[in-house]
Parts: C-alpha cells; sequence; structure tokens
C-alpha cells in the first residue's frame, strides 16, 4: 500500500474508532446505574480483546497498522479513563477510583490474554 | 429540549475530524519511534500522558456547548491516546518474565495519567482566572 493510501486509512479508521468509541459508549452509559463509568470500561475492554485477537492471529504490516493502530488505537481511551477515575476520587471516593484504575487494568490484562489466545486459534 | 439531528450530526463529525488527527499523531510517533523489543514504551506512555494532560484541560477550558469541546476532547484526546496498546505491551513483559518492569509501566501509566489529568483541569483553571481578570 503506499504510504498517501495508508495514512488516508489509518485517518478514516482513527474517525470511524473515535465515533463507534462516543456511540457504545453512550448507549452502556445511559442503560447502567452507579457510580461506575461502565461506559468507558465496555469500549476498552471490547477493543482491547480484539487487538488481542489481532496479535494472536499474527497480523501484521499496513493491515496491523490500519486496524491495530488505526481503528483500535483510536476505539479505546486511556484520557478518558483517567478523566473518570479523577472524577470519581472528587465526587465519590477513593475507594471508587481504587476499583476503577486496578479494575480496569486487571480486567483489560485478561481481554487482551484472551483475545490473543482466541486469535491463535484461527 | 430534544436535540435536532442536525446538532447530532456535526457533533459526531468534529469527534471523526478529531479521531483522524489523534490517530495521525499517534501512529505517525509510533512508526517514527518503533517501540524496542522489551523495553519501556515510551511513545505509547508518551501520547498517553500528553492525551490526559490535553483532555483535562479541554473538559476545564472548553464549553460544553461549543463543538470544540467533542472534537478535541472525544476525537484528539480519545484517539491519541490508548488503552489496548498498552494492554498488549504489558502482556508482552510479562511473556517476557519482565515484572519489574510491567508494574513500574502499569504504575507509572495510572499515576502518570492521573497527575496529568489534575496537571490539565488546574492549567485551564488558572488560564481561565486570567482571562477574567
Amino acid at each position: 500500500m503506499s504510504g498517501v493510501l495508508l495514512w488516508l486509512g489509518v485517518a478514516l479508521a482513527g474517525g470511524a474508532g473515535a465515533v463507534a468509541r462516543f456511540l457504545l459508549s453512550d448507549f452502556v452509559a445511559a442503560r447502567s446505574e452507579g457510580w461506575f463509568p461502565s461506559g468507558t470500561l465496555a469500549v476498552n475492554l471490547s477493543g482491547t480483546v480484539v487487538l488481542g485477537l489481532l496479535a494472536g492471529a499474527a497480523l501484521h504490516g499496513d493491515a496491523l497498522t490500519l486496524l491495530g493502530g488505526g481503528l483500535i488505537g483510536s476505539y479505546t481511551t486511556f484520557s478518558t479513563w483517567m478523566l473518570d477515575s479523577e472524577r470519581l476520587a472528587e465526587h465519590h471516593s477513593d475507594r471508587a477510583l481504587a476499583v476503577n484504575l486496578a479494575g480496569s487494568l486487571l480486567l483489560g490484562l485478561a481481554a487482551v490474554a484472551l483475545g490473543r489466545a482466541l486469535g491463535g486459534l484461527l | 429540549m430534544a436535540r435536532s439531528s442536525d446538532v447530532r450530526r456535526r457533533e459526531l463529525a468534529a469527534i471523526f475530524a478529531g479521531g483522524m488527527l489523534g490517530a495521525l499523531a499517534r501512529v505517525g510517533l509510533a512508526q517514527g519511534y518503533p517501540p524496542a523489543g522489551g523495553a519501556w514504551p515510551w511513545t505509547t506512555f508518551a501520547v498517553n500522558l500528553a492525551g490526559a494532560w490535553l483532555l483535562g484541560w479541554a473538559v476545564t477550558r472548553l464549553g460544553p456547548a461549543s463543538y470544540a469541546r467533542p472534537f478535541v476532547g472525544i476525537g484528539v484526546c480519545g484517539a491519541l491516546t490508548t488503552f489496548a496498546t498498552l494492554q498488549l505491551e504489558l502482556l508482552r513483559m510479562l511473556d517476557a518474565g519482565r515484572w519489574p518492569l510491567a508494574l513500574a509501566y502499569a504504575a507509572a501509566s495510572l499515576a502518570g495519567g492521573l497527575g496529568a489529568v489534575r496537571l490539565g483541569i488546574a492549567a485551564a483553571r488558572r488560564g481561565r482566572g486570567r482571562v477574567a481578570a
């Protein structure tokens, strides 16, 4: 794939990933109750399973750049996870902050390991 | 009051445009500074902390009614930063038996990211104070 086409693809995949994140996060958040930022977690875990799948299936080169870097990198987010955590600390409790940080981190690790194991079967 | 579909479309367009920029910046940096196997993932670490700072600034400084906020906050910051890549990097460190590196990277990302959000919020409040004064 030529350089220009690849970067155009990365841009489009990045835009699509951001919109998909917003829509799913909104959808989940509107249907969940309580203090936990479940919309962000749903996006991050689902994207992390998919990145694990891509890694397990040994995707490489332009395809990995487009799907792993462009799409999934953009779909999942670290910044919102941190902002959610800061708001939990400010408006809720330090315990809620710790649950969101440690819980998301450990579930994310499980998600990427699961995705990679499944991808290895492909 | 129900928001018109026109407003919704513009909001999605702003998020898409911001997502394009954030992804180009992150992937461009990752290609320019490819991660060295088994080393500290500086590129992911840097974009995650920078994006967290910018998001703290954006949600404090930009009004919720403007398209600048979804453009910068949900689009640019969301796409510039990544959760999935961080997890894959951690898993690979654990594969290699590098537990201390994985622990340090996870702890630095969480503490650094939270600190960056707080600094971004504080910077926006100071900036707003100056404008108001």
